[in-house]
């Protein structure tokens, strides 16, 4: 079953400055981090893929219209609620899934502490079942 | 079709056929699980690039074993270590003829070890034994090439580490790992079934090749009557394929399907296959999900359907291989028998074990509105909308719902 497993941002817990902030070699952790669990789950054969998004700056809010589409420029005022990224895996069951996102939640953030970001855990629509 | 690609088809079908033989007499020969299965790859690859062109040779297994053990005896010269190898190959003697379905069988228990995950089974069996390529087991399952070369080698690492000798296991352990094996080929099965459109079109072949595969077993264990039953189950299943979805991809039910879609032939052969295997006596779920699905087959008209039979096979079922699900699909036939309200009651005694499941929910707002309770089925199938992983079955549910309040129900 595969599940999408959400990222947003400002989601994390306590008082966690924004990455813009953070020492380089924290980032680079973090960044490290991402990877190696990329890596980890495609070697395991669940990744199916894995993706961060352009900030909420570069985002754009578009709505049909009868003319020419609407389209809002970003920031938002709840940018918080944006997505930063996903990673899309193929696993066994929702535990295995649930397992993997706790261990993405883990992930080194500001001094090194881990940040606990809350990672929302989506199953992807498949076929029916038997 | 033009000639080239039909010349094409019939290299990649005979290829599947020869596969399993001659990954089996690399086996034996070589030993190692693991190198053999890509050495025999390798060879299928060059005789899908040579054969089209050239023609097939006389001998396409005996072609295969010859370039997959040259593969196989390259890379151990090119491994000093393993030169001893190279000295019991001389003197190991060449597999016989005619034992193909018993090689055939031996790999799907090979790649069917219960410590497997299903999904790893499943890939496994489907590149050793069916002789599909890792890119179209990826693309039947929608994954990246390189995750499923990932989840195969891990497969196959597994394998080569229970080091269990070529052919059939242990008797004492034959019963477990036949389950563990027929599970297997049900799932490959479900994963082509359960296929209705666009991009999951691949996956349709899923479920011939389990076909194929269980019909391979099925010679090579004939005293097994639960291995028949499955082949029954699938082709009896198999058959309203075409029924099963309309025009635009959607799901049709069961008793809204154009029956004269369903493969009579294979209905046919189902029910003949399903008796052979009933009259050795030993009766297990296979044969009896058999039986109930030839019992819909056999029904003209919907509403020819013989309930009464289904109720008591599905009572026999609950016997033999007890499930919520099961249960639950009781319940269905206890309301066509004997009216929705005998079902509803049913359905509350086997609600606690599905707590939150969506089945639950499609199947009191069936029996509701058989019931006639338009707004009580209105709700049950939105719920069981919201409950489904499924996209087909919320499309299908979601209309249900809509119908009913448009009716004004």
């Amino acid at each position: 079953m595969k599940f999408m497993l959400l990222q947003h941002y400002g989601r994390v817990e306590g008082d966690v400055p924004p990455m813009t902030e953070w020492k380089p070699e924290d980032v680079q952790a973090h960044i490290q981090f991402q990877k190696d669990l990329n890596a980890e789950l495609r070697e395991r054969g669940e990744l199916v893929d894995a993706q961060g998004l352009a900030g909420p700056d570069l985002a754009k809010i578009v709505l049909a219209t009868d003319g020419a589409p609407s389209v809002t420029d970003g920031p938002f005022a709840e940018s918080k609620e944006l997505l930063a990224g996903y990673r899309m895996i193929d696993v066994e069951s929702e535990e295995r899934a649930i397992e993997i996102a706790a261990q993405s939640s883990e992930g080194p953030g500001f001094n090194g502490v881990p940040l606990r970001q809350q990672i929302e855990v989506r199953q992807v629509m498949g076929p029916p079942e038997g | 079709m033009t000639p080239a690609r039909r010349a094409r088809r019939d290299v990649e079908d005979l290829l599947r056929e020869a596969a399993p033989r001659a990954l089996a007499a690399v086996v034996r020969r070589f030993g190692d699980f693991a190198d053999s299965e890509d050495a025999v790859q390798e060879a299928m690859i060059d005789a899908a690039r040579q054969w089209p062109a050239e023609g097939i040779p006389e001998n396409p297994v005996g072609w295969l074993i010859a370039v997959a053990s040259r593969r196989m005896t390259d890379r151990i010269r090119a491994d000093s270590a393993r030169r001893a190898r190279e000295e019991r190959l001389a003197v190991e003697p060449q597999p016989g003829p005619g034992a193909a379905a018993d090689d055939t069988l031996a790999l799907i228990f090979m790649c069917c070890r219960p410590e497997l995950s299903p999904a790893s089974a499943i890939a496994l069996t489907l590149r050793a034994v069916g002789g599909l390529t890792t890119a179209e087991i990826a693309a039947a399952f929608l994954v990246p090439e390189t995750t499923m070369g990932r989840r195969i080698a891990r497969a196959k690492r597994t394998v080569a580490e229970a080091d269990e000798p070529f052919g059939l296991p242990a008797p004492a352990e034959r019963a477990e790992r036949l389950r563990a094996a027929l599970g297997v080929l049900y799932l490959i099965f479900n994963e082509g079934y359960a296929a209705s459109e666009g991009p999951d079109l691949a996956r349709t072949e899923l479920s011939g090749e389990a076909i194929r595969l269980t019909r391979i077993a099925r010679l090579a264990l004939p005293e097994e009557p639960e291995v028949g039953g499955l082949l029954a189950l699938m082709l009896l299943t198999d058959a309203r394929r075409l029924a099963r979805t309309d025009k635009r991809g959607e799901l049709v039910p069961l008793d809204e399907q154009d029956r004269s879609l369903w493969d009579a032939a294979a209905i046919a052969e189902g029910g003949r296959i399903l008796a052979e295997e009933m009259a050795k006596g030993a009766v297990g779920s296979y044969q009896l999900q058999a039986a109930i699905a030839l019992a819909h087959d056999r029904a003209r008209r919907a509403e020819d359907t013989d309930w009464a039979e289904i109720l008591a096979l599905y009572g026999l079922l609950e016997g033999v291989a007890p499930g919520p699900m099961v249960a639950l699909n009781r319940a269905v036939a206890m309301a066509m028998a004997e009216g929705p309200e005998a079902g509803l009651a049913l359905l509350a005694e086997v609600e606690p074990r599905l707590e939150g499941h969506h089945r639950v929910h499609a199947v009191r707002a069936h029996l509701l509105e058989l019931a006639g309770d338009g707004p009580g089925a209105h709700t049950e199938y939105s719920r069981a909308a919201e409950l489904t992983a499924s996209l087909p079955e919320q499309r299908y549910l979601t209309r249900r719902a809509a119908r009913l309040s448009a009716g004004g129900a």
